[in-house]
């Protein structure tokens, strides 16, 4: 059974053609491997074993008949905040405890249409608040990973935690994930996974709870380039329910996967050589920089000037578009409801007890910064600093084809370690917000392990629309890097 | 836009001198279209409470909105209408409140770029004047669901059907000074865009609805502290909120006290307004650009193509009327006050005498439907009908007065005008012969009025009356009258 969880979605596909296995063969390792599992890593908010094995068997008819999809039969983890007709979706909130929604969000229809089996719904950070899935109402989902030499748990960073630790630890062959300053990337790197953030507007945002609509985007992590680039051939679709979403041809992102990258210039940003720049990861990026020119790329120094103002910009237009996001969630007509007085302290009450902290800190924070008075001096300025940091970028892809940096700024940390300082915690993102405030695709890589044995990656930039090109830069680090050592598994055993 | 000077008629006299009002507009108009602003559902009136509610209006989780492109056309045709500007780029902001009725928390408006900039509204007055009021702007935006608070002890109810409606705020200049003026305004908007095809005006259902802000100042000096009424539903209440928030207003500042921004209700039981929010309870709508909608980026080729197709507008319809049927100006307002009044109008009146076309409908029929609470649409006699009993007058066959009776039996039993005279032999009498019979019948029968007809020769109207009376109404008077001075020998 291992085996079959072990296999790659390339390899799973191809097998399953060949009959070598069926897709209930397939389903029934990972809900093996969930059952196993989750009690350790709570990775799953939900398994939804018989949506699984019917959906199993509907891909072994159509394996058998000749119509299988591109993802036939591949069983695949989805991160909570995809509304999944029939199936509870959360966001990991008390406030949406017990909302099923009657429609299946654009992404996961895409992937249903690819013949993709669903084993359930991953844990993530309270509406994709959070930077180690600590701040999810159903407690933290573990990373596989642990320090060598020591039994903490680590976080498997947020929001896509669940996503990235079922990944890593096997329980599913792909995760749906989103990244609105990091969320996919962040989590992918310190769990090495691969993580793609594609182009805004790439991916269909109709169906996925709403945190920040202007820098949300859906997308993959796998275990390898070529599998994520198989799911975001799926996921990805001009979408007419989303004004947002661009009615653009989706390319076979693993067509020229193996294209290497002679020829190509890199780009290497000075302005991220931040000040405290921990020595290892300083050595992890000009490692990079080295496997692509040894690969035949041009590395070009670039500047994105405007680096230092896109974190606190960040954090004024994600909870500012937040708080008018969540507004939605009364008591009035779905999920959670506690009741008062009257109306005002029938929200107040509900909206008390249905958010968690850090959610309640960024609709304040939110609030304010679009308050009279203030909106100016914060709303609008970030705005301009968005509009700066997208003008850097359209400047440094005039001179290179694809931008390399790191991932996050350390490898994963432990449980608690941040959760007294939302500062701190909100510094993880400082290398993948940028992207996010550009609206760019944005791919992490595994490239090599920390000085306590643990995951680090690498981040690729691409210009708007070309995940291609990115996917080629990224395969390069990948096969550079070498095969990844994988976590031993300590949590099978604790089941 | 009018000199203060001038209108001195329109001043109020309070305990201390004349005070003048000023008022302007914000009406909101329900667009006409199948469906909603941002959603698909359907924008009928009435149904079971939420029976057209998308998951967009319910404001789901993950829903999103996508703009409905026919709300936006009719929004461009009613500020092509209103002669004001279109903003080819133009943006959804969202007006954040916490609200049952409002499902998604805030409603997406256009804030400081609408898709419609400055325009006009001509209003006649009842005395003939005549007052341009500036347009300030047009904006999309959606309507609000609906809060039942009499379906149960301790709970309210919400209904969806009108979330997610769309709406156009249609913002006037302080520009109006008097109820009259807003009340005419209201009227002429509410015919714009009934001509339009943009709203139906309906303002018992609630498709159209103003808030009217108010405040007094001397002649001359600058403008003082306003207060705005909110939503109110009937032009005869529009009239009478601003009759007396004004008085009210003015007997404050005459008492020493002084004029609070707030907004206020008016009551239709008692015609008086009273406060529902100080400017300090008023809410921090927080707007900021929707992030769900791109820019509504609009191509001139569209707009022009759109204008291209508009309809004759009433200003226009009424200086044709004017130049092209020879009506009075008073006249061709009345008409094309309603577009199916002018259309019935010019149904009549092709190709026949304007003038009296013009009797015939404003007068007759619109007296008799007016008397009958009867729309034109309802109007039991058709144009066509119409038509041709005045061509039946233009032609001899009947008098005016016999026309009349036509046009009651039309009205009461139906049928062809020309079949009517013919069945119940109502031609008119112009046989010389038979007139003259009577003529002479009637002078042989009073000789003594012919002796004093001869000197006041006003009494030959005495004679006619006798003569049309013998002939049943149908002798043709004409001929009476000049067979009569004729036979008496009176100029």
């Amino acid at each position: 059974m291992t085996e079959l969880t072990d296999l790659t979605i390339a390899e799973a596909r191809a097998a399953l053609d060949k009959k070598e296995f069926s897709a209930k063969e397939l389903a029934e390792a990972h809900l093996g491997a969930i059952e196993a599992a989750n009690g350790a890593l709570n990775a799953y908010v939900l398994a939804t074993p018989d949506q699984a094995l019917a959906m199993a068997a509907r891909s072994d008819e159509r394996l058998a008949n000749g119509e299988a999809g591109a993802l036939e039969g591949i069983p695949l983890g989805i991160k909570d905040l995809f509304c999944t007709q029939g199936v509870p979706t959360t966001a990991c909130s008390h406030i949406l405890e017990g909302f099923t929604p009657t429609y299946e969000s654009t992404v996961t229809q895409n992937l249903w249409n690819a013949g993709a089996v669903m084993l359930g719904k991953l844990n993530n950070d309270e509406f994709a608040m959070g930077s180690s899935n600590e701040t999810s109402y159903f407690g933290p989902a573990a990373n596989p990973w642990r320090r060598e030499g020591s039994d903490a748990k680590l976080v498997p960073g947020g929001s896509s935690g669940g996503s990235a630790a079922a990944v890593a630890a096997r329980l599913c062959m792909g995760a749906t994930a989103t990244d609105t300053g990091g969320s996919i990337r962040q989590p992918a790197a310190i769990t090495g996974t691969v993580g793609i953030k594609p182009t805004y507007g790439r991916c269909s945002r109709w169906g996925i709870v709403a945190f920040a609509s202007s820098l949300d985007q859906a997308g993959p992590i796998a275990r390898d380039v070529r599998d994520a680039g198989l799911l975001l051939n799926a996921m990805a679709s001009f979408d007419p329910k989303d004004t947002t979403s661009v009615d653009r041809a989706v390319p076979d992102y693993t067509a020229e996967l193996d294209a290497g990258v002679k020829g190509l210039t890199i780009g290497v940003p000075k302005e991220y050589r931040i000040e405290g720049l921990r020595p290892e990861i300083a050595a992890l990026w000009d490692k990079g920089v080295e496997w692509l020119k040894a690969a035949g790329a041009n590395i070009v120094e670039v500047s994105l000037p405007h680096t230092k103002y896109a974190l606190p910009s960040y954090y004024i237009i994600a909870p500012a578009e937040a708080s008018s996001n969540l507004a939605r969630y009364d008591g009035v007509r779905y999920g959670l409801r506690v009741e008062g007085e009257d109306v005002t302290s029938m929200y107040e009450n509900t909206r008390e007890a249905g958010f968690g902290a850090e959610v309640k800190r960024r609709i304040l924070i939110g609030t304010y910064v679009l308050s009279a008075g203030y909106y100016d001096a914060y709303y609008l300025k970030a705005q301009k600093v968005r509009t700066l940091i997208k003008r850097d970028f359209d400047t440094a892809f005039e001179s290179c084809d694809a931008i390399l940096a790191p991932a996050t700024p350390s490898p994963a940390f432990a449980m608690g370690e941040k959760t007294g300082d939302p500062l701190e915690m909100y510094l993880n993102d400082i290398f993948t917000v940028t992207v996010n405030m550009a609206g760019l695709p944005g791919i992490s890589v595994p490239a090599g392990l920390s000085s306590e044995g643990t995951p680090l990656g690498l981040q690729v930039i691409g210009r708007p629309f070309d995940e291609a090109t990115m996917l080629r830069a990224g395969r390069a680090i990948e096969i550079a890097a070498g095969p990844l050592a994988r976590p031993e598994d300590w949590w099978s055993k604790a089941a | 836009m009018q000199d203060t000077l001038e209108k001195n008629e329109l001043l109020i006299e309070g305990e201390t001198g004349p005070w003048e009002m000023i008022i302007g507009m914000e009406v909101h108009a329900q667009v006409t279209s199948n469906a909603k602003l941002f959603s698909g559902a359907s924008t009928a009136f009435g149904g079971d409470p939420n029976s057209h509610v998308s998951l967009v209006d319910a404001a789901m989780p993950g829903m999103l909105p996508v703009i409905n492109e026919e709300c936006v056309a009719q929004a461009i045709r009613t500020g092509l209408g209103l002669k004001a500007e279109i903003n080819l780029y133009s943006i959804f902001d969202r007006k954040n409140y916490f609200y049952p009725d409002l499902p998604q928390g805030y409603q997406i408006s256009q804030y400081k770029q609408p898709i419609v900039g400055e325009g006009e509204v001509i209003v006649d007055l009842l005395d003939g004047s005549r007052v341009v009021v500036g347009i300030e702007r047009l904006h999309l935006e959606q309507d609000a669901g609906k809060s039942l608070h009499d379906q149960h002890p301790k709970k309210s109810f919400v209904d969806l059907n009108r979330s997610g409606v769309a709406l156009m705020e249609i913002v006037s200049k302080p520009d109006l000074r008097s109820s009259e003026q807003a009340k005419a305004y209201v009227s002429k908007l509410r015919t714009i865009l009934r001509y339009l095809g943009t709203c139906d005006g309906n303002m018992e259902e609630g498709s159209l609805r103003a808030d009217v802000n108010v405040s007094v100042r001397r002649p001359g000096d600058p403008l003082g502290t306003r207060c705005e009424i909110k939503n109110v539903n009937s032009i005869r209440f529009i009239g009478q909120a601003i009759e007396y928030e004004a008085r009210r207003q003015i007997e404050i500042l005459e008492e020493g006290g002084e004029i609070h921004q707030e907004t206020r209700l008016f009551d239709a039981k008692t015609g008086e307004t009273r406060s529902m929010r100080s400017k300090e309870e008023a809410h921090d709508y927080r707007y900021f650009p929707d992030p769900d909608l791109l820019p509504l980026e609009l191509t001139q080729g569209w707009v022009d193509s759109l204008a291209a197709d508009l309809c004759e507008l009433p200003d226009e319809k009424r200086e044709r009327f004017i130049a092209e049927f020879g009506l009075s100006p008073y006249d061709a307002s009345v008409l094309v006050a309603e577009k199916e009044r002018a259309d019935y109008f010019e149904a009549v009146a092709e190709g026949r005498d304007g003038k009296l076309a013009v009797n015939w409908v404003n007068n007759e029929l619109f007296g008799r439907l007016n008397k009958e609470s009867l729309g034109i649409a309802e109007s039991p006699v058709s144009a066509d009908q119409l038509g041709k009993l005045i061509d039946l007058i233009k032609d001899g066959t009947i008098s005016g007065k016999i026309a009349k009776d036509v046009f009651d039996i039309v009205w009461s039993e139906g049928g062809e005008p020309a079949d009517i005279v013919e069945a119940r032999g109502l031609r008119q009498v112009t046989d010389t012969g038979a007139i003259e019979a009577a003529v002479d019948e009637v002078i042989a029968a009073n000789p003594d009025k012919v002796e004093q007809a001869k000197a006041k020769p006003q009494m030959i109207g005495w004679f006619v009356g006798q003569v049309m009376k013998a002939s049943g109404g149908k002798a043709n008077p004409q001929a009476v009258n000049a067979l009569l001075k004729s036979k008496l020998g009176v100029e």
